[in-house]
C-alpha cells in the first residue's frame, strides 16, 4: 500500500478532509482569538483598538506565522478541491436517483457540506478582499497609519469599523459565519470519526463540543461587526 | 440395494477406524478432480469451503443472490456440542444417547455417534473463525438448556446463532473463492442431476436472470439443499426453500427416506389470517424461562392477565413434571395442539396457547434487586428490572413478536401455536453420506440420517456442520480416491444433451399450459392438503384420502396453472412453478409413507397408535427401520427397509415425565 | 385485535433487465389487512397480475423473518420502510392506513445494478468480503474453543457488528452509495476479536480498496445508514474501520 493508494482510496480522501479540517479549526480559534480583541474596547474608553491593532501587525510581520500563512492557505486550498471532487465523485455513484428522497435518516447541514462549503467559499472571497488584500498589497482604507510606542503599523481597527458600517456588509458576514457554524456542526465530528475516534466516551464528548464550539463560533465571529454595526465599539 | 457401510468394530470406534483406513487423494489428483455443492448453508458453504482447502475444483450452486442468504441463517437458539464445560456431566455418549432417544430411536446409531464425536470440533472451527458465540464475563464460553436434555450444551450468539455460524462458514467459502478453488454460481437452481454410467457426473442448473439453462461436470455431486418444510405452504422455512434438487435426485435413482418424519415446532406465532405466506418461529430458547398455559376453562374469552393463576392449566408442568415446559418438540407440540382441540385455545383463531413470562420477569427482577442486596424494592421496579434483563436475553425474539403481531409481549403473555419446521426425512445416505446413486452425496437437512423421527433443538445446526466441516471431507475422498483416472466429461456428452433436453422439455410443458390458476393458489392448496391429513396426527382414512387429492391436484396442477412471462429471462413465476411441481410429487410420497408406518414416533403421530394417555405408541417389532422409498415411474414406489440395529442403546418408551 | 382493512395505491417501479430503461407503474390493491406484511401485501398484487396477464413485480425476499437480509425495496423515501430497525419482510401494513399511495423503488446505486424490478445485484458485497472479510483458517486447525478467553465486552462488541444482514439498506440511504457501513461491520466484527488479529492490516486496506473498485461512494459520516439499518449495526464502526486503516496504511511496506 503505498502513500499514494493511502491518500487516493475513499478512506484516504476523506482523511486528507479530515486532517486539513481539523487545521482548519485550529486556525479559526487562533483567528478569533486574536479578534476578540477587538472587544477590549468595551472595557477601557481609551483603548481605540490599539490591543487589537498590535495583535494584527504581530501577526503580519512574524516570519514564523507568514510561513504558517503558507501552510493554511495550502490547507484551505486541499480542502476545497478535494471537497469537490470528493462531492462529485460521490454525486456519480447514483445514476439514476431516487423519486423519493430519504431525508429522515441524517441533519440537512450534514446531506449540504458541499454548499455549504460554497457558501463559505463566497464569503471567503470577500473577506480576503476585504482585510487580507488590503493589508498585504493594495492598502486599501488604511491609508493612515497608526502607532503605538514608535511603531507604526495598519489601522486594521479603523478598517474593520469602516468596512461594518453598512448593513449589506453585516448581513453577508452574518450568513458566512452561520454556514460556517453549520459547517462545523457536522465537519468537527466527523473529521473526527474519519481520523478514527469510535469509543463512545470521546465521541459523546467529541460530539458535544463539536456544537459547542460551532454555535460559539459563530456567535463570536457575528458580534465583532454587530458591534462596529451598532456602535458598540469603536 | 441399501448397504449402509456401517464400519465394523466398536461404536465409539467406528469413525476414528474409518478415517484411519479410508482412502486419500494425493494433491496433485486434488486439483483435476471437480466436485459440485448445490445448496450454501451450513452444510454446503463449509462443505465447500473445506473441500477447496484440500486443494479440489469446486463449484458452488445456491438460488439466492449470495450464499449468504441460506436458510440456515434463521436458525436461533443453538448449537449443541458435548463439550462439558459447565460440568454438568455431559459426554459424547450423553449426547449421542439424548439424540437417539430424542429421535424416537429411530436414527442410525453409528451416524449419531459420529455426529456426538465430531460436535466438540465444531464449537473449535466456529470459534477460530471469529463467530462471535456468547461469553461469560471471564471470557469464556456459555451455554444454555434445551429441550430434550438435561445438561447445558447448547452454544448460542443470542438469538441469531444460525446467523453467525453460517456467516463464519460463508466467510470460509468466499476465501476459498477468492484463492481460485470455489467457483460460486448464486442465482442459479439445480433442475437435473445428470449420469453417466450409473454414476452422478453433473448437473443441469437454470441461470435464474437469464434463464438459461447450463450444464456443470463434477467427478461427485453433493447436495446441500435442506428440507422439504415447504410442501406444507405455511412453514418457518424461507419461501425459497424447495425439495426441488433432492427430488430431481430421488428420480434418478436415490432412495428418499422417510419422508413422513417432519417436526412440528411447538413455539411459533399463530397464523393470523388467510394471506399469511409464512410462520415465524420464536426459538426454543423461550421455553426456558417461559411458561406455557391455557386456560382451565372452555372457550375462554377473558383476557390473559385477567385469568387468575388457579385458573390457569400449565399442561405441560402438569403432565411432564420432570422435563416440564423443556419436553422436546414433538411432545410440546401434541400437547398444545390436543389442548386447542379441546376447546381450550386462546386468541381470536383459538389455535393457540400462551407463553408467558411474567414469572420470569418477576425472578430475574428478585434476582436483580438481591444482586444490590436490597429486599424492600417495590413490586413494579423488580417488574422493571426483570424486563431489562428478559430484554437482554430475548430482546430481539421479543421484538420480532412484537412487530409481527403488534402486542407487547413484556406486558402480555404471547401467543403462539406449532408450525412446520424442520423435516427429518430426506435422501437416504449410507454412512458416508452417500446416496443410492454412486457418487452423489447429501449432507445436512437434505439427508435423513441423524435425527430419527424427531430432531432435539440445537441439533440441525451440530448436524449441518458436522457433514459438511469434519465428514463429507473424508468420505467423498474415499470415493474421489477411485476416480482419479476418469477424465472430466465434456458436456457435450449425451448423457448432457438427454438431461437438458428433459428440462427444458418440462419448463416448455409447464408455460405452454396456459390455464386459469396461479402457481401459488396451487402450493396453498397442497399445504391445506398436507397440514391436514399427513400434519401432526395422522389416521389410515386421512392419508388414504390425501393421496387420492393429492393426485387430482397434481392432474389439475398439469392442465391448469398459469404462468406468465418467458422462458429466456428471469421469471419467478417459473421458478416456483418448478418448485410446486416437485412438492405435489414429495407430497403423495409423505402421505404414501405415513400409510405405511403403522406407529407413532416422534413427529409422526397416527392417531390410531396412541397410549391411553395419548402419548405416541411405537411399534419397534415391526417398524423399526428407515423406509427407504425408490421411485419407480409416477404415483409408483418401491419401499426398501434398512434394518436399525441397536447394539448400544436399549430402546424403551421415550419418558419425560 | 382489529381486523381492519384498506385499499392502497401502490406506485412500483417496474424495469425488465438491466438494459432496459424503467418506469413507474400504478397499481390499486383492495382489501389489505393491517396483519399483513408488507410482503404479503404484494403477494396479494402478483396474484392479481397473474389472473389479468401482466407479469409479476420481481422483488428479492427469502426468509421472511428479517434474518436472510435478501429483501430490499426502498419505501416511500426510506430503505425497507418507514419502521426503524426494521427490514421490509417485518414491515406490517398496520404501518399504513386506507387511501395511502406508497411509492417503490429499487436500492438505488451504480454497484447495485437493478436486475429486474425491485431487484438489484448486490454481489459487490460478497466481493469485498473475499478481498479479506474472513478469518484464515483451515478446517481441522483450531484449538479448543475455551483455549482464547475473550473479554466479555469485545465479544458482545464484535457481535452487535456481525449482526450485519448484508442487505444494502446501507447503500440505499446514503447519499454517495457509500458501503462504509457494511464493510466496517466485517472490519469491526474481525478487529475486535483476538483471532482477527494475525490479518487485520490486509484485510482492511484490501477490503476499501475492493469497494472503491465496485464503485461505491465514499462515506461523509451523514448517519443515514445507521439510521436505516434493520440491524442498528452503529456508525461508530465506521471510525473504527478508519482507525483500522489510519494505523494499517501507517505500518504499511512500500
Amino acid at each position: 500500500m503505498t502513500w499514494k493508494q493511502v491518500f487516493t482510496s475513499s478512506v484516504g480522501k476523506k482523511l486528507v478532509m479530515g486532517l486539513t479540517g481539523i487545521s482548519l479549526v485550529l486556525f479559526l480559534v487562533v483567528h478569533a482569538s486574536i479578534n476578540a480583541t477587538v472587544f477590549a474596547d468595551l472595557f477601557n474608553s481609551e483603548e481605540n483598538g490599539e490591543m487589537f491593532n498590535k495583535a494584527a501587525h504581530f501577526m503580519g510581520s512574524t516570519v514564523l506565522i507568514r510561513i504558517m500563512e503558507i501552510g493554511l492557505f495550502g490547507g484551505i486550498i486541499l480542502h476545497i478541491a478535494q471537497g469537490y471532487l470528493l462531492s462529485l465523485e460521490n454525486q456519480q455513484k447514483r445514476s439514476v436517483g431516487y423519486a423519493v428522497a430519504y431525508k429522515d435518516g441524517s441533519k440537512w447541514y450534514s446531506r449540504s457540506m458541499g454548499l455549504l462549503g460554497t457558501i463559505i467559499l463566497l464569503f471567503l472571497v470577500l473577506h480576503l478582499y476585504h482585510f487580507w488584500v488590503s493589508a498585504r498589497f493594495t492598502n486599501k482604507g488604511l491609508e493612515e497609519s497608526v502607532s503605538y510606542n514608535g511603531v507604526e503599523m495598519h489601522n486594521m481597527f479603523g478598517l474593520m469599523k469602516a468596512t461594518f458600517s453598512e448593513w449589506w456588509i453585516f448581513l453577508v458576514y452574518s450568513l458566512g459565519c452561520i454556514s460556517l457554524g453549520y459547517h462545523l456542526a457536522h465537519g468537527f465530528q466527523s473529521a473526527f470519526r474519519t481520523l478514527g475516534v469510535h469509543n463512545k466516551r470521546y465521541t459523546t464528548m467529541l460530539i458535544s463540543i463539536g456544537y459547542g464550539f460551532s454555535v460559539f463560533i459563530t456567535l463570536v465571529f457575528i458580534l465583532m461587526p454587530l458591534s462596529f454595526l451598532l456602535g458598540w465599539i469603536g | 440395494m441399501l448397504d449402509a457401510k456401517i464400519p465394523s468394530g466398536s461404536l465409539e470406534d467406528k469413525w476414528v477406524d474409518y478415517k484411519g483406513h479410508c482412502k486419500l487423494v494425493n494433491p496433485a489428483n486434488k486439483r483435476k478432480l471437480e466436485v459440485i455443492v448445490v445448496g450454501t448453508g451450513l452444510a454446503g458453504a463449509s462443505a465447500a469451503a473445506s473441500l477447496g482447502e484440500l486443494g479440489y475444483k469446486v463449484k458452488a450452486f445456491c438460488f439466492q443472490d449470495s450464499p449468504r442468504r441460506a436458510h440456515s441463517i434463521a436458525a436461533q437458539g443453538g448449537i449443541n456440542a458435548a463439550k462439558n464445560y459447565q460440568n454438568d456431566g455431559d459426554s459424547v455418549f450423553r449426547l449421542f444417547y439424548d439424540t437417539v432417544k430424542g429421535g424416537d430411536y429411530r436414527a442410525r446409531e453409528a451416524n449419531v455417534h459420529r455426529l456426538a464425536e465430531v460436535s466438540t470440533s465444531i464449537i473449535d472451527q466456529c470459534v477460530a473463525q471469529g463467530v462471535p458465540f456468547a461469553r461469560e464475563y471471564g471470557g469464556l464460553l456459555s451455554n444454555r438448556s434445551f429441550g430434550g436434555t438435561q445438561v447445558q450444551r447448547t452454544f448460542y450468539a443470542a438469538g441469531q446463532t444460525g446467523q453467525q455460524l453460517l456467516i463464519g462458514a460463508y466467510q470460509a467459502l468466499e476465501r476459498q473463492i477468492a484463492l481460485g478453488n470455489v467457483t460460486m454460481y448464486s442465482r442459479h437452481e439445480m433442475l437435473e442431476i445428470v449420469k453417466v454410467e450409473g454414476k452422478a457426473r453433473g448437473i443441469i442448473a437454470r441461470n435464474l436472470i437469464s434463464g438459461e439453462l447450463e450444464r456443470h461436470f463434477g467427478h461427485a455431486v453433493l447436495l446441500c439443499t435442506g428440507g422439504y418444510g415447504n410442501v406444507f405452504y405455511l412453514s418457518t422455512n424461507a419461501m425459497g426453500s424447495n425439495v426441488t434438487a433432492a427430488w430431481k435426485a430421488h428420480r434418478q435413482g436415490a432412495a428418499f427416506a422417510n419422508p413422513c418424519f417432519t417436526q412440528i415446532h411447538p413455539t411459533c406465532i399463530p397464523v393470523s389470517g388467510d394471506h399469511q405466506s409464512k410462520l415465524t418461529l420464536m426459538s426454543e430458547s423461550l421455553r426456558n424461562d417461559g411458561r406455557i398455559w391455557v386456560p382451565k376453562k372452555q372457550n375462554d374469552t377473558r383476557k390473559a392477565i385477567d385469568i387468575p393463576e388457579d385458573e390457569r392449566d400449565y399442561y405441560l408442568e402438569r403432565r411432564y413434571p420432570a422435563f416440564g415446559n423443556l419436553v422436546p418438540r414433538d411432545v410440546a407440540s401434541r400437547a398444545a395442539k390436543e389442548r386447542c382441540d379441546a376447546g381450550y385455545g386462546v386468541g381470536t383463531s383459538k389455535q393457540a396457547v400462551y407463553l408467558d413470562y411474567a414469572d420470569a420477569i418477576i425472578r430475574y427482577g428478585k434476582i436483580e434487586a438481591g444482586k444490590e442486596g436490597r429486599n424492600d424494592v417495590p413490586a413494579a421496579e423488580v417488574i422493571a428490572m426483570g424486563k431489562q434483563v428478559v430484554k437482554e436475553k430475548y430482546g430481539n425474539l421479543f421484538d420480532m413478536y412484537e412487530k409481527i403481531t403488534g402486542e407487547n409481549p413484556y406486558e402480555f403473555p404471547m401467543r403462539i401455536y406449532p408450525a412446520v419446521h424442520y423435516t427429518m426425512g430426506g435422501l437416504w445416505v449410507d454412512y458416508e453420506l452417500q446416496t443410492t446413486v454412486p457418487g452423489l452425496y447429501a449432507l445436512g437437512e437434505a439427508n435423513f440420517s441423524d435425527h430419527g423421527a424427531n430432531r432435539l433443538g440445537a441439533s440441525a445446526l451440530m448436524q449441518g456442520l458436522a457433514d459438511g466441516y469434519f465428514v463429507i471431507p473424508y468420505t467423498v475422498g474415499n470415493y474421489l480416491a477411485e476416480e482419479i483416472y476418469s477424465k472430466a466429461i465434456e458436456t457435450t456428452h449425451p448423457a448432457f444433451e438427454e438431461a437438458e433436453k428433459s428440462v427444458s422439455d418440462r419448463i416448455y410443458t409447464l408455460m405452454n399450459i396456459k390455464g386459469k390458476q396461479s402457481v401459488e393458489s396451487f402450493h396453498k392448496r397442497l399445504g391445506k392438503i398436507i397440514w391436514n391429513k399427513c400434519g401432526m396426527a395422522r389416521s389410515k382414512d386421512g392419508l388414504e384420502e390425501a393421496i387420492r387429492d393429492v393426485q387430482a391436484l397434481k392432474r389439475e396442477f398439469w392442465s391448469d396453472v398459469r404462468i406468465p412471462g418467458e422462458i429466456n429471462e428471469m421469471n419467478p413465476e417459473l421458478d416456483k412453478a418448478n418448485r410446486v411441481a416437485d412438492f405435489i410429487e414429495l407430497g403423495e410420497l409423505m402421505c404414501v409413507d405415513a400409510l405405511n408406518r403403522n406407529e407413532s414416533c416422534g413427529g409422526h403421530f397416527r392417531e390410531e397408535y396412541q397410549t391411553p394417555e395419548g402419548e405416541a405408541l411405537r411399534d419397534d417389532e415391526n417398524y423399526m427401520y428407515v423406509a427407504a422409498w425408490e421411485f419407480k415411474g409416477e404415483h409408483q414406489w418401491e419401499l426398501h427397509k434398512e434394518a436399525l440395529n441397536y447394539e448400544v442403546i436399549k430402546p424403551s418408551q421415550r419418558n419425560y415425565k | 385485535m382489529e381486523h381492519n382493512t384498506m385499499n392502497l395505491n401502490l406506485k412500483v417501479w417496474r424495469q425488465k433487465n438491466n438494459n432496459t430503461k424503467g418506469e413507474f407503474k400504478l397499481y390499486r390493491v383492495e382489501n389489505i389487512s393491517a396483519e399483513m406484511s408488507f410482503l404479503e401485501m404484494f403477494d396479494v398484487l402478483n396474484e392479481q397480475l397473474v389472473v389479468t396477464g401482466e407479469e409479476p413485480v420481481a422483488f428479492d425476499h427469502d426468509c421472511r423473518e428479517g434474518i436472510c437480509g435478501m429483501c430490499s425495496m426502498y419505501i416511500n423515501g426510506k430503505p425497507h420502510g418507514p419502521w426503524q430497525a426494521n427490514t421490509t419482510c417485518q414491515l406490517h401494513m398496520r404501518a399504513f392506513k386506507d387511501g395511502d399511495t406508497i411509492v417503490v423503488e429499487p436500492w438505488r446505486a451504480n454497484a447495485f445494478p437493478v436486475v429486474k424490478d425491485l431487484m438489484v445485484d448486490r454481489s459487490a458485497f460478497d466481493r469485498i468480503i473475499q478481498a479479506g472479510g474472513y478469518i484464515s483458517v483451515n478446517t481441522g486447525n483450531a484449538v479448543d474453543g475455551n483455549a482464547l478467553p475473550i473479554n466479555k465486552k469485545d465479544a458482545d462488541d464484535s457481535f452487535a457488528a456481525a449482526m450485519c444482514i448484508g442487505c444494502g439498506a446501507c447503500v440505499a440511504a446514503c447519499k454517495n452509495s457509500s458501503a462504509m457501513l457494511f464493510m466496517s461491520a466485517k472490519v469491526s466484527h474481525l478487529a475486535l476479536l483476538p483471532q482477527g488479529d494475525p490479518e487485520r492490516n490486509s484485510r482492511v486496506l484490501n477490503m476499501v480498496a475492493q469497494m472503491d473498485k465496485e464503485g461505491f461512494g465514499a462515506c461523509t459520516n451523514t448517519g443515514a445508514c445507521e439510521a436505516t439499518c434493520p440491524k442498528e449495526i452503529s456508525l461508530s464502526n465506521i471510525a473504527r474501520l478508519n482507525q483500522e486503516y489510519l494505523s494499517a496504511s501507517l505500518v504499511a511496506d512500500k
